[in-house]
């Protein structure tokens, strides 16, 4: 198990170092020059261009050794400082970040862990029902092939203007102001509903697949004939099956964060829900680099925590990886 | 005993044609390449002229409605499906032939070549491709259907190379690759005479996948506004309905064809994966 | 008598038409016997062991009778034949080393299993435990998973789970092959003891070694292509063996422990025919050093002395 996780662990720092590097050797080796962009495209007062381009400049660090800027980079990821926003200048890229981080967990979290647990109940119910397997399997395999996008498009115009049932913009309704209030409550969860339905319909959709493909493997397993062949009821075998498949999709959920983390992305966009997709939107229209870049390690770093927690469920759930012996 | 099992090409297409979601993801898949190939000569109208009146509903002279701007939904809807064709085959190619290698010289060698690939698959496969993608786009003033599809192919070799390190471990403690080896032949000639063509049937099906996968991240990457500067593509479609209220303006037949045939291709993309594995695989046919 | 199948019949069905695996079976198997079943691979042997225990699709039930202790067995029905399954007929299967659930506790899986059979764990955990020591495995193992056991741990514990029920009929498939020869030893003499203890009464001991047979089976049958060619006790067929095919499969024994694994017998030309369209008559005609014209009618499975069954028209003229 301490192999396990050490090499897990390492797995997880390498992955931060390759991102970092990634993120500071990006603006350096594209073509054009990023400040200058930066400044030429973003519409403020000139005393503020100003000291805005002092200040990127510095930050960018174009003026030392590359080995300097690298090592400067680093030493500002460890003390926090992601660089100024110009879209909401002067506001450091960290506190608007934060500011947005808890909308993406408010829909993240729920989608993810409701669609993993729904999707996986009805792959297996599903498996092996001719009937099924040949009406609303078909549907899902649409559903996993379903931009998140288009579906959060497909609902904001049905649901939210044909019938007018959800608002289909922002977090809560424009004229409020956040409380704990149960009129801000009501308005909260009618603008999360839509975004939180959407990304759970498409992700619904893609582990009802691999349920049902994986549990069809593990009924064909020589341990669910032998539990058969000793006159076990079908829901003996059914709910070993089940178990047993459900740790390659523990691991697939792993896997696949990457994919949500990107649907929930474009689905704020669609709704303009104040999370980081929503923000990329703006730092993208607005050049706003150091934005974009401060997006880009959030999601890694946020990535990479949910990886460790599945990881730590995984060894708590398959007794193989108390052994020593990796199932990978 | 097992019932013979006989190897025949015959008893594949005797499968193969009966299995439903092979011939259905097939077919799918095949109507619209042919769509995306001669559609282009059917509309008279070009990408982005105004062809007629702006908001205009489907109808017989406008088959997909037109924009806000007047340009005709349809010729923007095939050429968007050309690149989406495009980003499959060369994202989705690139990918597999990337984690191809990766993964034959990863399960291949084993030991330390093994531990150091399997450690930058593991890598890449954490770091979101998404975000890299708009990190690296974000950067590029011009940017191309190609370009975009070599980027994509680039971050999506993981999962090839994954898939195909298992089935080389698997191929590899079979007695042919022995016998092969006592003959003294070189690692590259035992992984294209003897690996390769008993994995042709397994890189078809990862193609299958990477191709709807790139063809997603590309639609995506376009929707957020980091696809090509130049050109229409399918997501490109859905951003600019988009940005221009199609939504509340109720102009369906602006967004509703790019997305649909997004999800109908990739989704016959899949079908065809399973398909295809219950045809290679008797045990998971139907009973 | 404790087992009595007759004319049995099960057909693998596969696209090209049935392969008839085991292609009419009469024997009887007697209170507190052990039959060895030889064969090559192929032969129909497992194909026998299933279908009286899990008959399910690709195979095929065509037709034959079994009745076990006096009761008809419904092998061709699934749910029927539920309520025989591990309290009459049993099975050690070919694969015991993946056989246990490879994520639940061993003690566990059996508790699950017991209940979900309407048997209370309760009253099982003294017999369970007692069984434990006679195969020489620590209780430890109850709270274990399969993936700590040694493969000849697991074949143990198999062994216990599989015979806890003391069914009438115990099958035990190729139970020997993964296992090296020492253990296989140790693993066969369990079984019989198994036997001696009334843990089970009658074993069916279905190897492609034949020599492991004379150590522990009272009688043995051997099976070609589908079909029986002879059956006797142990000593009267290892001396006198009649069946060409029985006579080339003990003389070609170098010595005990030697194993017939793919393909064809050493010292035995040619291969056995296809099962999709068996040729007429003797199946074994084509190897047959002694064929004649009236091969080309299939010889009955008739008894030649007491006991002592053979399918072979050469013998009854031998022995008459």
């Amino acid at each position: 198990m301490k192999r396990y996780f050490s090499r897990k662990v390492f797995i997880y720092i390498l992955t931060f170092f390759l991102a970092v590097t990634i993120d500071w050797l990006v603006p350096r080796f594209m073509p054009g020059n990023p400040v200058q962009n930066m400044l030429s495209r973003a519409s403020i007062q000139s005393d503020a261009a100003e000291v805005m381009r002092g200040y990127y400049t510095k930050a960018f660090g174009l003026d030392v050794p590359l080995w300097q800027q690298y090592l400067n980079f680093w030493q500002a990821i460890f003390h926090g400082d992601l660089g100024v926003s110009v879209y909401m200048f002067p506001e450091k890229v960290t506190n608007v970040i934060f500011r947005a981080v808890p909308y993406d967990l408010a829909l993240l979290v729920p989608s993810v862990l409701l669609s993993w647990i729904a999707g996986n109940k009805f792959g297996a119910f599903a498996a092996r029902s001719r009937w099924l397997d040949n009406t609303i399997l078909p549907i899902t395999y649409l559903l996993r092939a379903t931009p998140y996008m288009w579906l959060a498009i497909l609902m904001a115009w049905s649901l939210g203007i044909v019938w007018g049932i959800f608002p289909i913009s922002g977090a809560y309704s424009f004229s409020m102001q956040p409380s704990f209030s149960f009129a801000f409550l009501v308005s909260f969860l009618r603008h999360w509903f839509l975004p939180f339905a959407s990304l759970f319909i498409v992700q619904f959709g893609g582990w009802a697949i691999g349920m049902r493909n994986m549990i069809i493997y593990e009924l064909e397993e020589d341990y669910s004939h032998y539990l058969e062949s000793l006159g076990a009821p079908r829901s003996l075998v059914r709910k070993y099956a089940f178990r047993n498949a459900m740790l390659p999709q523990i691991t697939g959920l792993a896997l696949r964060l990457g994919q949500v983390v990107a649907g929930a992305l474009a689905t704020e966009i669609v709704f303009s829900y104040p999370g980081i997709g929503y923000l990329l939107l703006q730092a993208i229209n607005n050049q706003d680099y150091f934005l974009i870049q401060g997006c880009f390690l959030f999601i890694v770093i946020g990535v990479l925590l949910a990886n460790f927690i599945i990881d730590v469920v995984y060894v708590i759930v398959d007794p193989r990886t108390r052994q020593g012996m990796e199932g990978t | 005993m097992e019932p013979p099992q006989s190897k025949e090409k015959n008893e594949f297409f005797y499968f193969a044609l009966r299995n439903n979601k092979l011939v259905i993801g097939l077919i799918v898949v095949f109507f619209f390449l042919v769509f995306a190939i001669i559609g282009p000569f059917l509309t008279e109208h070009d990408l982005n002229e105004r062809a007629g009146p702006r908001n205009q509903p489907p109808s017989a002279e406008y088959w997909f409605g037109t924009t806000t701007f007047g340009q005709d939904v349809f010729t923007q809807f095939v050429y968007g499906l050309r690149a989406a064709f495009i980003v499959g085959l060369v994202g989705g190619g690139l990918a597999t032939i990337v984690g191809m290698m990766v993964g034959f010289f990863a399960g291949y060698h084993g030991g330390m070549v093994d531990e150091l690939l399997n450690m930058l698959t593991n890598t890449v496969i954490t770091i979101p491709k998404l975000a890299v993608l708009l990190v690296i786009a974000a950067y590029l003033t011009v940017r191309g259907v190609i370009h975009e599809s070599i980027v994509i192919g680039l971050w999506s070799w993981p999962w090839a190379a994954r898939a195909v390190r298992s089935q080389t471990f698997s191929l590899k403690s079979r007695n042919f690759i022995d016998m092969a080896r006592m003959t003294g032949m070189s690692s590259m000639k035992i992984i294209w005479t003897e690996i390769a063509p008993n994995m042709m049937s397994y890189l078809f099906m990862t193609f299958v996948l990477q191709f709807g996968g790139a063809v997603l991240a590309a639609a995506t990457l376009d929707f957020i506004g980091l696809g090509p500067t130049e050109g229409i593509s399918l997501g490109l479609m859905m951003q600019h309905s988009f940005n221009w209220s199609a939504i509340q303006l109720g102009i369906w037949w602006w967004f509703v064809p790019p997305g649909a045939a997004l999800a109908l291709l990739v989704g016959a993309m899949y079908l065809m994966n399973v398909g295809l594995d219950e045809v290679f695989n008797p045990k998971l046919r139907e009973r | 008598m404790a087992l009595k199948t007759d004319d049995l019949r099960v057909y693998y069905q596969t696209l090209k038409g049935d392969v008839k695996a085991l292609d009419g079976a009469s024997f009887t198997l007697e209170d507190g016997e052990i039959m060895g079943l030889a064969g090559e691979s192929g032969c129909g042997k497992s194909t026998l062991a299933k279908s009286l225990i899990l008959l399910k699709p690709p195979m095929k039930y065509v037709e034959g009778r079994v009745r076990l202790d006096g009761e008809e067995l419904p092998i061709w029905d699934d749910e029927k034949m539920n309520s025989f399954r591990y309290k009459n007929v049993s099975i050690i299967p070919q694969y015991a080393m993946n056989a246990m659930n490879p994520t639940r506790k061993i003690g566990k899986m059996v508790k699950e299993l017991l209940k979900s059979r309407g048997i209370s764990p309760g009253e099982k955990r003294d017999e369970l435990e007692h069984r434990l020591d006679l195969v020489d495995l620590t209780r430890d193992v109850l709270s274990m998973y399969p993936i700590e056991l040694s493969g000849g741990m697991k074949q143990r514990m198999v062994m216990v789970i599989s015979s806890l029920l003391d069914p009438s009929l115990l099958m035990a498939d190729e139970i020997t092959s993964a296992l090296d020869v020492s253990t296989q030893k140790a693993v066969s003499e369990m079984l019989v003891e198994f036997r001696d203890k009334d843990f089970i009464k009658s074993l069916i001991f279905i190897t492609h070694d034949i020599s492991i047979l004379y150590q522990i089976a009272d009688s043995i049958t051997v099976m070609y292509a589908g079909k029986l060619v002879e059956r006797a006790p142990t000593e009267e067929i290892t001396g006198r063996p009649l069946h060409p095919y029985t006579k080339l499969l003990i003389s070609s024994l170098p010595k005990i422990g030697a194993k017939y694994t793919e393909e064809k017998l050493e010292g035995i030309p040619g291969k056995p025919p296809e099962l999709l369209e068996p040729p007429e008559g003797c199946r074994f005609k084509n190897r047959c050093p002694k064929k004649e014209e009236e091969c080309d009618e299939e010889p009955p499975f008739r008894e030649v002395s007491p006991g002592h069954k053979v399918a072979c028209w050469k013998v009854k003229k031998d022995v008459s």
